[in-house]
């Protein structure tokens, strides 16, 4: 049995292998409409998301299968007292796969040890997002055509977004890449990624904390919010959220093909005025995501399609 | 100072000079009722100055926490006033319960009877990181 808890659970061809089936949902979506049906998933909630949840519950709708769904600390046994494990064990006699999101970074593992069904990471505290990644690979590529040979800048707050640490590891394994990190130095990568992903592989990056500098050499613009619900100190976050805001302005030097991702929701770091810009793919992400979950869940269940 | 030599137990030696007590607490020889010696900044000629541990009981010692501390001290067993066997460490790749995660955000901080587990995530600095959340080893 499978797990999905940090990216680098998948090899670059089992990575490979899920954008071909992505391909293959979008160009024939019919084909896919009853793969999974009889099959539940279940959605373990335990922080608020609306997104990442919809997605995950539209992606095995659309695969033909059903949705068990709970949605907030607040409505589980979890306000009870029960521990991570135990509600691992109960809920893999209810369904077939589990999604869950945590604000406890590392839930999820302990989720997978404990379940006797595939449990996916859809999101663990600060710590990692991997299906994000997926739906940030799956985006790339349909854009670029490819996953190599690219400079990537990743803006905001480096140090607890948890899908800027995924989609470096991910993205560390193929070969030309290159990061441009751009953040207030409060929020800068942590060390753990800086040192174990990108120099322990050779990956060439630069810090900075200047947006509008980085601009023309980047493919790729990966914007972050700023998350309050990280902060332990309001005054922190208040000093921290407006650092960066994307504006018409600040894309006068970015390439033509550039290709602005954001993993959403985005309060002001980007502005509406960009929305209608060819280079804006933020809500396409949205779409891709829902591609690559199903694609993820099919493999997860070996559910041959 | 001189210090008696054992008759049956433990000396721990060429530690890295300061690294004995942290050694002492993890181990747990603050426990123990026998007689523990702890020397610190001993003259060595190969170490310039050293830390030793002696302990004059027979008892399991989990190898693990010593190679973690310092994989270059030696470990001799003794008994009956000789030399018994000598342990070579290595580095071990995993560490149950032997360090606690300080990250507040890992789900450990919450989590009852959730076992404490490091893995070995750079062997040549050594470094460990917490199986959960990846925090690094304090």
């Amino acid at each position: 049995m499978r797990n999905l808890i940090s990216i680098t659970d998948l090899s670059v061809q089992e990575i490979e292998e899920l954008i071909r089936t992505a391909y293959r949902i979008i160009e024939d979506p019919a084909h896919f409409a009853h793969v999974c049906d009889g099959k539940k998933l279940a959605t373990l909630f335990f922080e608020p998301s609306t997104r990442t949840r919809l997605s995950f519950e539209a992606a095995m709708y659309e695969l033909g299968g059903h949705v068990l769904s709970v949605a907030g600390a607040g409505s589980s046994s979890a306000s009870k007292g029960e521990s991570v494990a135990d509600t691992a064990k109960v809920v893999s006699c209810y369904a077939d796969i589990i999604a869950m999101r945590h604000p406890k970074e590392g839930a999820p593992q302990v989720a997978a040890i404990n379940a006797s069904i595939p449990v996916i990471n859809a999101g663990d505290g600060g710590h990692n997002h991997p299906t994000q990644t997926l739906a940030d690979l799956l985006t790339i590529h349909r854009e670029k055509g490819r996953l190599q040979d690219l400079t990537i800048g990743l803006c905001g707050d480096l140090k607890f977004g948890r899908t800027v640490h995924s989609l470096i590891q991910a993205m560390s394994r193929y070969t030309g890449v290159r990061f441009v990190l751009i953040s207030p130095e409060e929020l800068m990568l942590p060390s753990y990624v800086k040192h174990d992903v990108l120099e322990k592989y050779h990956v060439p990056y630069e810090e900075t904390t200047d947006l509008e500098s980085a601009m023309p050499s980047l493919d790729v613009l990966y914007m972050t919010r700023v998350q309050r619900e990280r902060f332990f100190n309001e005054e922190d976050y208040l000093r921290l959220k407006d650092s960066y805001i994307l504006t018409p302005q600040k894309l006068k030097n970015a390439k033509p093909d550039m290709n602005i991702l954001h993993p959403l929701p985005r309060v002001n770091e980007i502005s509406v005025a960009i929305d209608d810009d060819p280079r804006a793919c933020y809500f396409k992400q949205v779409l891709n995501g829902k591609y690559m979950r199903m694609a993820l869940i099919l493999k997860l269940l070996e559910v041959e399609a | 100072m001189r210090i008696e030599p054992i008759q049956n137990g433990v000396v721990i030696d060429h530690l890295t000079a300061g690294t004995s007590l942290k050694l002492y607490h993890l181990l747990g020889l603050d426990r123990l009722e026998c007689p523990v010696a702890l020397i610190q900044n001993a003259v060595s000629e190969k170490m310039g100055s050293k830390d030793i541990i002696k302990i004059g009981a027979e008892l399991d010692i989990d190898y693990d926490i010593i190679a973690y501390v310092d994989p270059g001290a030696t470990v001799n067993v003794v008994k009956n006033g000789e030399l018994h066997e000598k342990k070579t460490l290595s580095q071990p790749k995993r560490l149950v319960n032997v360090l606690k995660c300080a990250n507040p955000r890992c789900i450990t901080s919450t989590e009852q009877e959730l076992e404490q587990v490091f893995l070995l995530s750079d062997e040549e600095k050594g470094v460990y990181r917490c199986m959960y959340c990846e925090a690094k080893a304090k």
